[in-house]
């Protein structure tokens, strides 16, 4: 491989991301993951640090509609992407139908994972319209249907030391049911 | 995290030009963040591949060609992967957690570090880390570690579900790289440790994954098994990948393969050969175990895989034999 091919040649990409509707500037410390990034640079605190290494679901966020581990990945890699945060599903006076649930069926006690499982869910009603299988879906092939077992299935990634793993599911089904989502 | 440039590769020429310099590759970044923060991992350049098109599923012939960028959950989805290849959609789907699946491709899924705790402590021997140090596994909690294909270098196993289902069909892995193209089957892609743990693959410096190739689908009965300490979101104790061909009563055709249990994702053609052309039964499946196990070797707390593994694999194959 010819090594002319230098560093002139990598394109630097888009230097933005749009983050709950407003562009902003990526950081130029390529060490700052999106979390940090997120939390401390643009003040959205609402996205929570967890454990930091992708095993709690705390920092979940939608990128492009897709949830992922903002803990785990480089803000700088995010050019051109579209954020959404937990402040940019609802706030406190108009609350989102998955807020509202979360509160109707108190789906936490101390709040601290909270954010993260309510983007988490956002995604997991996309992925059930999209038809997407699980691990403990019987046919990989098949449309899923939203069991609780599925819904479980969906949202271990998102983990709840109070444990108001009941309430949280129960919120699901609420909206799922209402919204008619799979 | 050690300080490192970060620069952003167009295409896969542009990308293999600056890993010809020094840099690792970095896609999905959801093991090589951790094990940047760990230290465990300290690249002094990275290049993103991310924008460099390698993202597509297509057939390939009879076969399919998954693009290395391909999101694992991008491929568990796919209804091409679904309906003939369901077992890779099955294993894919029994690791990690939705939002690790949305990053984590199929090039890095397969170059995923072992899940060693002396791997990832920095104060701890381990000659995969730190060549020269020792193995502080042996003699330590090892109860997550592998029992076939280890060495007194290095007793870790090869975390991963993918490639077990990726062993099981077949699979072909596409590189490129300063010596041209590669086509490496998945048999031959990960390295048994021996006296050099450090390098868990094949991959020479410089060379990259393109993308991963299926072949025609068998038409078997497909079945992944995972046994873990809890539900959900948990790497393997034992897994087993199964896709096998009954007629008129009797195992026609059978490709079996192991997570977790060995050093690298295991297959034995000897395990197969003693179940084709057979009638199934307990006793057949106890025979198969008994010539995967027959090397097996614990290092205390991981004792258990072993029986572990021989019931495992006559579930397994119970559930695909059966009716």
């Amino acid at each position: 491989m010819a090594t002319n091919l230098a560093t002139a040649q990598l394109t630097a990409p888009d230097s933005t991301a749009n983050v709950n509707g407003t562009q902003h500037a990526l950081p130029t410390d390529p060490r700052r993951t999106l979390l940090d990034w997120l939390r401390d640079d643009l003040g959205l605190t609402g996205t929570k640090k967890g454990c930091d290494h992708g095993q709690c679901g705390a920092c979940t966020v939608l990128v492009d509609g897709r949830r992922i581990n903002a803990c785990l990945s480089l803000a700088a890699l995010h050019g051109g992407d579209t954020i959404e945060t937990i402040e940019g599903i609802g706030t406190p006076d108009v609350l989102a139908p998955l807020q509202r649930a979360f509160v109707t069926h108190d789906g936490f006690q101390c709040g601290y994972c909270t954010p993260g499982q309510i983007c988490s869910a956002k995604a997991l009603m996309e992925e059930l319209a999209q038809g997407w299988p699980s691990a403990v879906s019987a046919d990989v092939a098949a449309h899923p249907t939203p069991t609780p077992d599925e819904l479980r299935e969906r949202m271990s990634g998102n983990l709840c030391r109070c444990g108001a793993y009941a309430n949280i599911i129960a919120a699901l089904e609420d909206v799922i049911a209402a919204e008619d989502v799979a | 995290m050690k300080a490192f440039t970060l620069d952003h590769a167009p295409n896969a020429d542009t990308a293999l030009a600056a890993m010809g310099q020094g840099a690792t590759a970095i896609a999905g970044g959801t093991n090589l963040v951790d094990l940047m923060k760990l230290q465990v991992a300290t690249p002094e350049r990275l290049v993103s591949i991310r924008r460099t098109g390698l993202d597509t599923i297509g057939y390939d012939g009879d076969g399919l060609r998954i693009g290395a960028l391909v999101t694992n959950a991008d491929c568990a989805a796919d209804m091409r992967v679904r309906q003939d290849w369901p077992l890779l959609s099955q294993a894919i789907l029994a690791g990690a957690s939705p939002q690790l699946r949305n990053r984590a491709t199929t090039g890095g899924n397969l170059c995923q570090r072992t899940r060693c705790g002396y791997f990832t402590d920095t104060t701890q021997a381990c000659n995969k880390r730190e060549p020269g140090t020792g193995c502080a596994a042996r003699e330590g909690f090892n109860r997550i570690h592998a029992v076939l294909g280890t060495s007194e270098a290095c007793i870790a196993t090869y975390p991963g579900d993918m490639a077990v289902a990726l062993l099981a069909l077949d699979a072909v892995v596409l590189t490129q790289g300063p010596f041209g193209l590669r086509q490496i089957p998945l048999a031959m892609f990960h390295r048994e440790p021996g006296e050099d743990p450090s390098r868990d693959n094949v991959l020479q410096p410089g060379e990259l994954i393109t993308a991963v190739k299926l072949p025609a689908p068998t038409g078997g009965r497909q079945v992944y098994r995972k046994v873990r300490d809890r539900a959900s979101y948990a790497f393997a104790l034992v897994s087993v990948a199964v896709d096998l061909t009954m007629e008129q009563g009797r195992i026609a055709r059978c490709a079996l393969a192991f997570g977790s249990l060995g050093t690298v994702p295991w297959r034995d053609p000897a395990v197969e050969a003693v179940l084709v052309g057979e009638v199934p039964s307990p006793a057949l499946f106890a025979q198969a175990a008994e010539i995967l196990l027959r090397d097996a070797r614990g290092f205390g707390a991981n004792d258990f895989k072993i029986p572990l593994a021989a019931r495992a694999l006559a579930a397994t194959l119970a559930q695909a034999t059966k009716g």
